[in-house]
Order: C-alpha cells, then sequence, then structure tokens
C-alpha cells in the first residue's frame, strides 16, 4: 500500500496493521527524515517482533536488548522520540499506558 | 503425594493457593515457596509518605495470611528446571512439580540506572514502590519546604501504572494543606508521551493536571540521575533539575527468571494471553505481575487472573484444553486528592469509559469521574484484601469486563475504546 493510500489514526499511528511492508515503512521513515540501513531494521524488527509476541508495543530497554543495540545508539537511529517513531515506522501501536 | 507449587506469596500467589487449595482434593500439596516473612499491602504505599497510612496497618506476618492445608517454604528460588520439572532453592531440596505456578511479580531496580543509588539515594532520591523507599520518603516530605518535585517514571511497564499519577495529585494536597504548595514547582517527567495516553482519559481528565498546576515532560527516558548537580538526565541530553526526586524505577521479573527460555528481555514470563499458560514450558502457569501480558500488573488484575487461572489448572490437570478465558480486565481507584477518587474499568480491548459501575445506572460507584465514594472505597479496600481477595473468599465482581454501564458513546466521540 502506498503512502497517499494509507489510513493513520489522529496522532499519526498506522490505523490497520496489516497495511504495513517493508515498502511502507521505508517511505513512512523518510516523512521523519529517516534513511533507514540496516542498523534501523535490527530495531524495527526486534519492536515489531516484541509487539507480536506480546500483545504490546515495547519500551526502548526491552528494544534493545532484542536487538542488541544501545539505547543510546537507537537515539542516534531515530533521532526526535525514538519510542514514538519505531512505533510509527514499524506500523505497531503508540507505546501507552492504562489511562 | 502430587505438588504445585506457586513461586511467590504476594497478592496472586496467595490467593491462588487459597482457591487451589479449597478446590483440590488431599492428594495434592498446595505449596508456596516465598523467603520474606511478611505480606505487604502495596496500594498502602502510595498513603504512606504523605502520613496517611502506617506500617502497622500494612504489613502482616506471612504465616496469618496463609491457611490451612497450604505449606509455606521459607526459600528463595534459584532456578526452574523445566525438563526434570523442578525447582531449585538457595537451601535445601529441590521441590518437584507436577504443575507450576509462577507469582512472583516483579522487582523495583534502582541499580539499572546510572547515579540512581548514588549520594543522593534516600537523602533527595526516593522511591515509593517499596517499604524502605516509603518510609523515607514521608521523612523526607516532613522536612521538605519547597523547591522543585519531581516524579519520574525511568520507564514502562511498572506496578499499578496509575500510582505515579495518584502521587502527584496526593502531592498537591499535601503541599496545599502545608501552605507551601505556592513555593513547590511540581513536574511528572514521563517517557511517554503524556500523563494521560488515551484518548477518552486525555481528553476526560486533562484538567486535572492544568488545575493542580502539574509541569509535564514527556518523552523523557531517563538515562541518568546526577545527585552532585540535582538534575535527571535523558538519552536526548535533556536536564530536569529536582530538589526532592520520586522516581519510579525500571521493574524486572524475578532474578531467577532474568535470561531463561521461559522470559522476556525483561525477566517476565512470556505467558498466553488469555489462558495464562506460560508459552516456552509444559506444565507452567504464570499469574500477577511476573506475567509480559499487556495487562496493568495490579492487584485487582491478580485477583481476576486467580478466578480464572484456578478453572484452567483444573482442567489440565484432568488433561482437558484450556479456555481462553481471561480478557485483560482491571480496576482500579485513581486518587485525585482532596479526598476524592476516580474508579477506572478496563479490559485488553476496551479503554477505561465514563459510566457506572458495578450496577449499570445505580453505581454507586462512578467510573471515569471524581467522587467522594470512590475515595473511600480505596480507602477501605484494605480490609476487603486482608479478608476478602487474599483467603479467596466470594468477592461479587465479574473476573471479565462488562460493557453494561459504561458509555460507548465516549469511545465513538474520540474514536478511542
Amino acid at each position: 500500500m502506498s503512502l497517499e493510500a494509507v489510513q493513520t489514526d489522529a496522532e499519526g499511528y498506522l490505523a490497520n496493521s496489516d497495511d504495513w511492508s517493508e515498502e511502507l515503512a521505508t517511505e513512512l521513515a523518510k516523512q521523519f527524515d529517516v534513511e533507514l540501513g540496516e542498523e534501523h531494521w535490527k530495531v524495527l524488527n526486534a519492536a515489531r517482533a516484541i509487539e507480536t509476541e506480546s500483545g504490546s508495543s515495547p519500551g526502548l530497554r526491552k528494544i534493545s536488548k532484542r536487538a542488541d543495540t544501545p539505547i543510546k545508539a537507537i537515539y542516534v537511529l531515530f533521532p526526535d522520540g525514538p519510542a514514538k517513531l519505531i512505533a510509527k515506522i514499524a506500523g505497531i501501536p503508540k507505546p501507552k499506558s492504562c489511562l | 503425594m502430587k505438588t504445585i507449587p506457586i513461586l511467590g506469596a504476594g497478592t496472586a500467589g496467595t490467593a491462588i493457593a487459597h482457591k487451589l487449595r479449597r478446590r483440590l482434593s488431599n492428594e495434592w500439596d498446595v505449596a508456596v515457596v516465598d523467603p520474606s516473612t511478611t505480606h505487604l499491602y502495596q496500594p498502602g504505599l502510595l498513603f504512606l509518605p504523605f502520613g496517611d497510612e502506617t506500617e502497622e496497618r500494612i504489613v502482616r506476618d506471612r504465616g496469618s495470611t496463609l491457611g490451612k492445608g497450604i505449606t509455606w517454604h521459607q526459600a528463595s528460588v534459584t532456578a526452574i528446571d523445566t525438563e526434570r520439572r523442578r525447582v531449585e532453592l538457595a537451601a535445601g531440596e529441590p521441590l518437584s512439580y507436577d504443575f507450576l505456578i509462577i507469582a512472583s511479580g516483579t522487582e523495583v531496580r534502582p541499580d539499572m540506572i546510572d547515579g540512581m543509588l548514588g549520594d543522593g539515594w534516600h537523602k533527595s532520591v526516593f522511591d515509593f514502590y517499596t517499604l524502605e523507599g516509603a518510609k523515607a520518603l514521608q521523612k523526607a516530605l516532613d522536612n521538605f519546604e519547597g523547591g522543585r518535585l519531581v516524579i519520574n517514571i525511568v520507564e514502562m511497564p511498572i506496578k499499578c501504572p496509575v500510582a505515579p499519577l495518584e502521587f502527584a495529585f496526593l502531592a498537591d494536597a499535601y503541599l496545599t494543606k502545608r501552605g507551601i504548595r505556592d513555593k513547590t514547582e511540581l513536574v511528572y517527567a514521563t517517557p511517554l508521551d503524556g500523563a494521560f495516553t488515551k484518548p477518552i482519559a486525555s481528553k476526560t481528565l486533562g484538567y486535572l493536571l492544568e488545575d493542580k498546576g502539574i509541569q509535564v515532560e514527556t518523552e523523557f527516558m531517563t538515562g541518568e540521575v546526577d545527585s552532585e548537580k540535582n538534575v535527571i538526565r535523558s538519552y536526548d541530553e535533556r536536564e530536569v533539575p529536582y530538589d526532592l526526586l520520586v522516581t519510579i524505577p525500571p521493574h524486572t521479573g524475578a532474578r531467577f527468571l532474568e535470561d531463561t527460555d521461559l522470559s522476556d528481555e525483561l525477566g517476565f514470563i512470556q505467558t498466553d494471553l488469555h489462558t495464562l499458560a506460560a508459552k516456552n514450558a509444559e506444565r507452567v502457569f504464570c499469574i500477577g505481575d511476573a506475567t509480559d501480558l499487556p495487562s496493568s500488573k495490579a492487584g485487582s488484575v491478580a485477583h481476576f487472573q486467580a478466578d480464572l487461572m484456578t478453572e484452567n489448572v483444573l482442567r489440565a490437570i484432568e488433561d482437558k484444553e484450556l479456555e481462553p478465558s481471561f480478557d485483560g480486565h482491571s480496576n482500579c481507584f485513581v486518587e485525585t486528592g482532596h479526598g476524592k477518587a476516580m474508579l477506572i474499568d478496563f479490559n485488553y480491548e476496551t479503554e477505561p469509559l465514563p459510566g457506572q459501575f458495578p450496577i449499570p445506572g445505580i453505581g454507586p460507584l462512578p467510573l471515569l469521574k471524581e467522587c467522594r465514594r470512590n475515595h473511600w472505597a480505596k480507602r477501605l479496600f484494605r480490609l476487603v484484601y486482608w479478608y476478602g481477595l487474599l483467603p479467596a473468599r466470594p468477592i461479587p465482581i465479574s473476573p471479565t469486563m462488562s460493557l453494561a454501564g459504561k458509555q460507548l458513546s465516549a469511545a465513538a466521540e474520540t474514536g478511542g475504546a
């Protein structure tokens, strides 16, 4: 699905997770001035895998451990709020609390 | 004799032990394994720092909370051997099991953040998720004469996710009562994108922060506590100065679960969302805070899980298929200060909605709305906990969530639920 056709919620998260594809992620990332490389994909794939397994979007410490990438390095890969950016690009819900 | 050890005798472990003891025959040894000689009523830790709760009322001898016919092994677990079906203990013979329930909760881990346990620990840096922390914080608040009081969630998941926000509301009321609110800046620093992260709660409750003058620092991922300069520093180099820091350190599962096949990266047991069976081992279940589930780490959740898990353990014993019955149901009072509280009721799918609880149209407890009744219900809950929940006597609240009495229109308006 193309960037133009894809539906997002009011905060810019993917409305339908089935719309996600690697191509779409690349397009989404460009919107945030992020050019996806191998290191980015390690992080995105870790976040997607954990979300599928556990049913909730993971925090950065968990992603960091799964992707074997220090939190500091995640901030370099996804500057300007990595938790949100990763969720938006990986097509998973935003990390939230119960209220 | 067949054995079903329960690792941990907190809220979840104690409740499920009583449930199973009642339902299993005498050929079963229902045993809890817990090294601690006391049981702590954790919701009391929220009130203790403000002098509104006492240690005597929230701590009981472990023995007095365990009914007849439940064996108590006062020992620390060092490992679970799922191949040989046994639990290794720090001292004594390993325990063999026919079925195993992991109820070992969470550990609060200030050691995971650089500088948190430095010179400022329990001088200007406090947690209130442990009895020691809450008691030390009470003294610090007594001596507090104004300045910057910063409440900081380091990272999710944490126990009782609304407690930090409740702490901020209660601090506002406490400081007002002491006449030093105008000398205090109250700051709430969170790794999430707001103090409220769900659409209906944001819309309905945003006024609380504004009315109480609580500043919110969002997407603040704490990397370091610098107790020389009295600042917390995020990974993106932002600094939040404090005079008094109330931190909620990272939480992990019990240490013996770290880096095992059963657990995730933080030591929480990978658990089936609905059956509560451990994903990576046969004959093992997980309950309460120890799971990796997206439900809240809260006492009400443990209580609902205990009801449903009992049935699934009995099914497993009879070699029947497990029921996917747990829906993530959670029910929590949220203190908002000045003798008022809200009640929230939600599950995996449905976010907290306005309405009435437990009887539709009548209540008597309003949902997602402040009132005095909710506050008194929360304060009285301590007695329900000791005499109802822990000994697993019947409490007339459904373990699964009901939509009856909830205003679904509120969800439609915000596109949420």
